[in-house]
């Protein structure tokens, strides 16, 4: 049976004032439960291409689908519920500094309105899952170059989301923690979630052996 | 719905946190508030305890006619059914100037220089209670009055108590341009306490939207700390002014007991408490709601 696709990009253009497109004509689809690894150099637009599909910002035109839901039409009060179903990782990682490891990561439970018990179970599974549960008390600015995205993978999977999106987790690390990083991303894909990861990281490509889309000048190579 | 009241209960924590965690910086903001409240809140209580007093007397248009030292029985008789027959009046009541004498001895507590007096210095009376409250209908009357054989004097009794109730009128309506005013700048207090709270948690913020939060989750914490710091303003002003109340107790007591009177300055019943602490802290809610919205506008 073919899978049907998860995100559904089409025609997708972005412009940004000034007149620069990041995107043009972007068009592809993206199987639920797959593997994806999105690359191409600096300014290619893999992290606009993310944005779109988190719904951080709107497609100047073109349609893009997540979860069959129009995210370029989406009105922006049903953008948080769209979030929910999404394990964003961010590139400078957005770690909450004020707070432990584990209220970062409880964070996102604590949001869609879990109970303590269930959000605190939640929480220390996800740190379990990335080799954190023994530094949940420790302040994120504690914590090691390669530590840091593992912290912010544990929040984005926290919700149990059907897709992460992760904008160049590897970035800045060196090759051994940048394998592990992605040998979580590996795991989380071997159960069914779909892992869309933006990444100039070859050596990461050649070990994953993922589906991979190349992006140069806005455009699909 | 019970997800609903988590973040209810999550976003009281957090802001109680928060607010505990800066004590000094909570306390002056509620200073500022409660001052500003307590001004128009003392001015309501003290024009409270004046109409109170000014609704011991009387109120309804009344005449006072001192009749000639040479009046007697037969004037007495003749001046009231004369009064009587006139449009208006309600009720008249005869004082004789020996009652009148003991009323003064009693009331003043001047017995020992009433007892020393030879005569009865006061005159015979008639008081004429009018069916209105018309002024001009009393003067009209007392004019009359003045006109009548055996009348030597006629009072307007109630006329200062009506320009009492003005002056409570007058007091009133600027008191209520002041509390509109003070509200006005309670909320501004409020609006920039929490555009200072919501730069500090800008990031908080941001990382919510990007994991799912609601604008609902992103404000409820700061309509919680607006509306606390409202109803916390609201009880230091109710504290100022209860102890300001006290303060000026005594030398109120003091100086209604040389008028033989037990006159006191009484606080807000429990229900107007209540009703002023509601009052602040939706000033505060107001404030709150005024400032995350233009914030959320402005960075959506």
């Amino acid at each position: 049976m073919e899978a049907s696709p998860i995100v559904s990009v089409s025609h997708v253009t972005k412009r940004y004032p000034g007149g620069y497109e990041a995107l043009q004509g972007v068009s592809l689809d993206i199987d639920a439960g797959s593997m994806v690894f999105l690359t191409g150099h600096s300014g290619a637009g893999k992290s606009t291409l993310l944005k779109l599909l988190a719904g951080i910002e709107r497609a100047s035109s073109g349609t893009v689908l997540v979860g069959g839901l129009n995210v370029s039409s989406m009105r922006r009060a049903a953008m948080p519920y769209l979030r929910r179903n999404l394990g964003l990782v961010f590139q400078d990682h957005k770690l909450l500094y004020d707070r432990s490891v584990y209220d970062n990561v409880i964070l996102p439970l604590q949001v869609t309105g879990q109970s303590a018990k269930d959000a605190a179970r939640r929480a220390r599974a996800a740190l379990d899952k990335v080799g954190l549960l023994d530094r949940e008390k420790a302040n994120p600015i504690s914590l090691s170059g390669g530590e840091q995205p593992r912290r912010c993978i544990a929040r984005a999977v926290g919700n149990r989301p059907n897709s992460i999106l992760a904008d160049e987790p590897t970035a800045s690390l060196d090759p051994e923690t940048a394998r592990s990083v992605m040998e979580i991303f590996r795991c989380f894909n071997q159960v069914g979630v779909t892992v869309l990861v933006a990444t100039h990281d070859q050596a990461a490509i050649d070990q994953m052996r993922p589906r991979v889309i190349f992006l140069n000048k806005g455009r699909l190579a | 719905m019970i997800a609903w009241l988590r973040h209810h209960l999550y976003s009281l924590d957090r802001t109680t946190i928060r607010l505990m965690a800066a004590p000094v910086s909570t306390a002056l903001n509620v200073i500022v508030i409660g001052v500003a409240l307590a001004l128009p809140l003392a001015g309501y209580v003290l024009l409270q305890n004046l109409q109170s007093l000014a609704n011991g007397f009387a109120t309804q248009a009344q005449l006072t006619l001192f009749l000639d030292r040479s009046a007697g029985p037969e004037d007495v008789k003749s001046l009231e059914d004369r009064l009587g027959k006139e449009k208006g009046v309600m009720h008249l009541r005869f004082v004789p100037r020996a009652t009148a004498l003991a009323d003064l001895a009693r009331s003043a507590d001047i017995s020992e220089v009433v007892g020393a007096l030879r005569e009865n210095p006061l005159p015979d009376a008639i008081i004429v209670t009018l069916k209105t409250n018309d002024t001009v209908a009393a003067e009209i009357l007392a004019e009359k009055a003045r006109s009548f054989a055996k009348v030597g004097y006629v009072q307007a009794d109630s006329t200062w108590t009506r320009r009492l109730d003005a002056l409570i009128g007058l007091g009133r309506s600027a008191l209520g341009v002041l509390g509109v005013l003070l509200s006005f700048a309670l909320v501004a207090v409020t609006v920039n306490t929490i555009r200072l709270q919501i730069l500090t948690q800008h990031d908080e913020i941001e990382v919510s939207r990007l994991i799912g939060a609601t604008d609902s989750y992103i404000k409820r914490p700061f309509f919680y700390l607006g509306t606390l710091l409202g109803a916390f303003g609201g009880l230091f002003a109710l504290a100022l002014v209860f102890a300001g109340l006290g303060f000026l107790n005594r030398d109120v007591s003091t100086l209604a007991a040389l008028y033989g009177s037990t006159f006191s300055l009484v606080g807000l019943g429990t229900s107007d408490c209540l009703a002023f602490l509601g009052f602040s802290a939706a000033l505060g809610w107001l404030g709150a709601h005024l400032s995350v919205s233009i914030y959320l506008l402005k960075t959506n």
